[in-house]
């Protein structure tokens, strides 16, 4: 067995595991960790599949941001820690069953259907080649992305403060 | 099964992925729980982009991408990790405001709208 093949299976365990237990956890806060987890498992199976570049945003990114943001949003939310622990859930069964459901459909579709594959030689760093498309072929998507995230962090913040002044 | 890891490999990891964040979606009360299940759809879709940036077969003569070929799904997953950055933002932003005005981010308890 390969390196990189053993690479695959180890970082695809970790990955599934932590999303395990970002999903059925008992605490909103292993939820988060396990997200955490999960999401550094997925970047490293982008380097496997060499996207250095996207693998490095989605640790600076998913990593390093959005799960901080979300363990913000855990501890702003719960007024006593006791209570991270004592929130309700729908039933597990019925959770368990829609998502095998989906996971039915999808692998069905997955396995079922034969891609075409080519597989592309690129060793080389991408991160120039994505800089060049970001800003010639991609350039008003791009534009438009970053105006999205700034009316979205001025709306977030807009959101959270005006609760404030009503009160 | 064992033999040299290609796309289906992928595209199985991150079909279990989506599958486990829609439960996630499906199972949890709490509006922060609703959202790592999203992020793990997200990611799912993300896993599928790089991958067939990687391993598709894209035909020939493809106009325009000539010296960056087969960079188009990074950049896709690139937006994607912009949008998701942007949901989280704004579902924390109205979990907090739901639960200054109802006390608990239970989702089900948030139902002032409701029919």
């Amino acid at each position: 067995m390969s390196y990189e093949t053993l690479s695959f299976y180890m970082l695809s365990a970790l990955a599934v595991c932590a999303a395990a237990v970002a999903t059925f956890s008992r605490s909103i806060v292993n939820a988060a960790f396990g997200l955490l987890f999960s999401l550094a498992a997925v970047a490293g199976l982008y380097v496997l599949l060499r996207a250095d570049f996207v693998a490095v945003t989605q640790v600076v990114v998913y990593v390093g941001g959005i799960v901080v943001l979300l363990l913000f949003g855990v501890l702003l939310t719960n007024r006593r820690l006791e209570d991270l622990s004592a929130f309700a859930h729908r039933p597990r069964a019925v959770a368990i069953i829609l998502g095998l459901a989906v996971l039915t459909v999808l692998l069905s579709m997955v396995l079922g259907a034969s891609w075409p594959q080519a597989e592309v030689a690129q060793l080389e760093g991408t991160t120039r080649p994505i800089g060049y498309l970001l800003l010639q072929d991609y350039l008003l998507p791009f534009e438009f992305s970053s105006l999205t995230l700034l009316i979205a962090l001025v709306g977030a913040a807009y959101l959270v403060r005006s609760q404030e002044r009503d009160e | 099964m064992m033999a040299e890891i290609g796309l289906t490999h992928y595209l199985v990891v991150a079909a279990i992925l989506f599958a486990l964040g829609v439960a996630g979606v499906l199972y949890r009360r709490n509006a922060v729980g609703m959202l790592i299940g999203i992020e793990l759809i997200l990611n799912a879709a993300n896993v599928n982009l790089i991958a067939f940036a990687r391993y598709a077969d894209r035909g020939v003569g493809v106009p325009g991408v000539n010296g960056s070929a087969g960079l188009e799904g990074q950049v896709f997953a690139i937006f994607v990790i912009i949008l998701a950055a942007c949901e989280a933002a704004i579902g924390l932003a109205i979990c907090i405001n739901i639960f200054n005005k109802f006390g608990s981010i239970d989702a089900d308890r948030a139902d002032t709208m409701r029919g």
